[in-house]
């Protein structure tokens, strides 16, 4: 995943231009420049997704009692222990993977869902389009969380299973992401190729997944890590209400235990501080990931970067030159 | 003068769905809301009357009798006449009179936080963006961090470190108890103080979205030919930044109101929570742990009017500022 460009090496750059790299692979164009941000997220969203994932397997039983309530973090328990002497570091691998998991889903079926409303609607143009761009433009614009608040109060606790909360969470969260899809799918459906494709007969799902969507694959992919961020928040918001899924185990119903269990009165900081710095670590990881899909999608993002890069090597140099 | 129509229109058909969902949605979810209500409206001492049970079988469905089409034309009517039905958990309050009573707090709150909120990030973001690469550039990254990190829980450090360590905020309430609401000097003083810590987390958590967004924008813009025009003019690079790039920047901004106006709301119902401050989210939450469905009806309807009515005033102030939107 390294180029050229990424390799700092500024004074040699200076004294002489590196070799002008022949134009690279077309796949090549679909991955983003490795930068010093893109490392960073993917190392903060990668282990972030191997605790999830394999956490579980090593720690011991989350729910497990003991006779040390309220242990601050030590050697043996490193995140201390809950009111019960439940291990704090246990529970909180068990709830990454339920967050990530619950994160995941609600990602996929938004996307799913922006992705039919924004690409469908705008490819079939006219009233369709105005239809859905209507719905697409109220949806925005109504408040998410009350809405699913409300519809979680209505729905009783026995039945408020993971899926009802995944679907609710994606129902409520799929309008930013259909606006976006919409006005670059606008951008490319006029294009020669795929009227070409259009007059030869082809059906229209065709036309699209294979015309269209694979123009609109970055942005499709920076707005599936958006949904996966909002879909995280959104969960740990409900759960740490209390209305979260029944019987799940995520980072915010961890919170919603120490937010009732006085965590913040007793001053237990090693409980309620872990699952929200995941969380937010997360989310920041996820959006540096995302800028440098900004960059593929936005070309003129990246030239800037490079722009900034040679003005600053350039004034090192003339630095340099000048003592 | 087509321009404030569409909004207007656009916004009418919005509140319409609104409504809709709100009729819809109790229908169409598994559960006896009807029952569970009226069972604990007799258990305050409410004699339950085939009336009451009518009432409520409009606003939440149940109702055998009527035909959906009638039942839906009742309950617009219902609405349309302020008739939101009777609060359970503060029976015998109508739903209206509770809303009226927690709603300014709410308003005020996240309307000084927003606005101060953007205002600062919008302006940092323009800095930012104007000289990247320096160290505030730098700074961005700790920015994303700041937007996801999820506002209660922010809420819950701000009350940890500020409220229970260093004692310098109270970490519950919207106002000092001993006092009695209303307009005094040190009734809004105590107002202001205990309101400070939910602010603070709102702006706090908000602030790197504005930040971000004007920052990407400035960006790009500085790219721009007027922009390199008016430095080879020799323009005061103050002057370039303020009239040329940031004028032009800050219009996706304004026009992106409507989305972080949502997520504020959101994330503010939760942070009320936390504070137990005596704002709409509060009443929301409360209404949804006592089976409360007519006031949890009436609260959602509430805060979707009031979003709507502040992106519309958005919205016809950008129709001002950008006059590219009226031609369309």
């Amino acid at each position: 995943m390294t180029d050229t460009q990424s390799v700092p090496a500024a004074g040699a750059a200076a004294a002489r231009p590196a070799p002008r790299p022949g134009p690279a692979p077309a796949w090549r164009m679909l991955l983003p420049t490795m930068t010093p941000w893109l490392a960073t997220g993917l190392v903060l969203v990668g282990g972030i997704c191997l605790f999830g994932l394999l956490g579980p397997l090593l720690v011991g039983d989350p729910d497990a009692i003991r006779d040390v309530g309220l242990q601050g973090p030590s050697g043996d328990l490193w995140l201390g222990t809950t009111q019960t002497g439940q291990d704090v570091f246990a529970q909180l691998a068990h709830a990454t993977r339920g967050s990530l998991q619950i994160g995941f889903l609600v990602g996929v079926l938004a996307t799913v869902l922006s992705a039919f409303f924004g690409i469908y609607g705008a490819y079939l143009g006219g009233a369709a389009d105005e239809a859905f761009s209507l719905l697409t433009n109220v949806f925005l614009v109504i408040p998410g969380l009350p809405l699913v608040i409300v519809i979680s109060g209505f729905v009783p606790r026995e039945s408020r299973g993971l899926w009802t909360i995944a679907v609710v969470l994606a129902l409520t969260s799929w309008a930013a992401s259909a606006r976006v899809l919409r006005a670059q799918t606008l951008s490319v459906r006029n294009r020669e190729y795929v009227a070409a494709s259009r007059l030869s007969g082809e059906r229209a799902w065709r036309v699209i997944v294979v015309e269209i969507l694979p123009n609109l694959l970055p942005v499709l992919a920076s707005q599936f890590v958006f949904a996966v961020i909002a879909a995280v928040l959104g969960e740990a918001g409900l759960s740490f209400l209390g209305l979260g899924a029944s019987g799940s185990a995520t980072l915010g119903t961890m919170l919603f235990y120490a937010q009732n269990g006085f965590a913040l009165p007793l001053g237990a900081w090693w409980w309620f501080a872990p699952p929200g710095l995941l969380i937010a670590l997360l989310g920041t990881g996820l959006s540096l990931v995302n800028f440098s899909i900004d960059e593929i999608v936005n070309p003129r993002l990246k030239n800037a970067r490079l722009h900034r890069r040679r003005t600053r090597q350039a004034a090192r140099a003339a630095k340099g030159g000048a003592r | 003068m087509n321009y404030l129509l569409r909004k207007l229109g656009f916004y009418a058909v919005a509140f319409w769905a609104a409504l809709t969902l709100n009729f819809v949605i109790p229908r169409l979810l598994p559960g006896d809301p009807v029952d569970i209500l009226l069972a604990k409206l007799s258990q305050r001492g409410a004699v339950v009357t085939p009336e009451t049970r009518k009432a409520y079988a409009t606003l939440l469905g149940g109702d055998t009798d009527a035909s959906l089409p009638s039942q839906y034309l009742t309950y617009l009517a219902n609405i349309f006449r302020g008739d939101l039905g009777t609060s359970i958990s503060y029976f015998p309050a109508p739903v209206t009179e509770v809303i009226a009573a927690s709603m300014p707090w709410t308003v005020v709150l996240i309307g000084i936080a927003t606005v101060i909120a953007a205002f600062l990030g919008v302006l940092l973001g323009a800095f930012v963006g104007w000289r990247p690469g320096t160290w505030l550039d730098s700074m961005v990254p700790a920015t994303t961090l700041l937007a996801a990190v999820p506002y209660f829980w922010l809420s819950l450090v701000l009350v940890y470190v500020l409220s229970r360590v260093l004692d310098l905020f109270p970490a519950q309430g919207g106002y000092d108890v001993v006092l009695s609401p209303g307009w005094s000097l040190e009734f809004i003083g105590s107002a202001v103080y205990y309101g400070f810590l939910p602010a603070l987390t709102i702006v706090l958590a908000s602030i790197g979205g504005w930040l971000l967004g004007m920052r990407n924008m400035m960006v790009s813009t500085l790219s721009e030919d007027y922009v390199l025009t008016a430095r080879a003019k020799g323009l005061p690079a103050r002057r370039v930044l303020r009239d040329y790039a940031a004028r032009n920047a800050v219009l996706p901004s304004i026009a992106g109101f409507a989305i972080s106006l949502a997520f504020v709301v959101s994330g503010s119902v939760v942070t009320e929570q936390v504070f137990s401050y005596p704002g709409i989210g509060s009443r929301l939450l409360a209404a949804v742990t006592n089976n409360d469905y007519a006031l949890m009806q009436g609260v959602f309807l509430f805060i979707t009017l009031a979003v709507l009515g502040a992106n519309l005033v958005v919205d016809l102030l950008y129709g001002l500022i950008d006059p590219r939107t009226r031609a369309r």
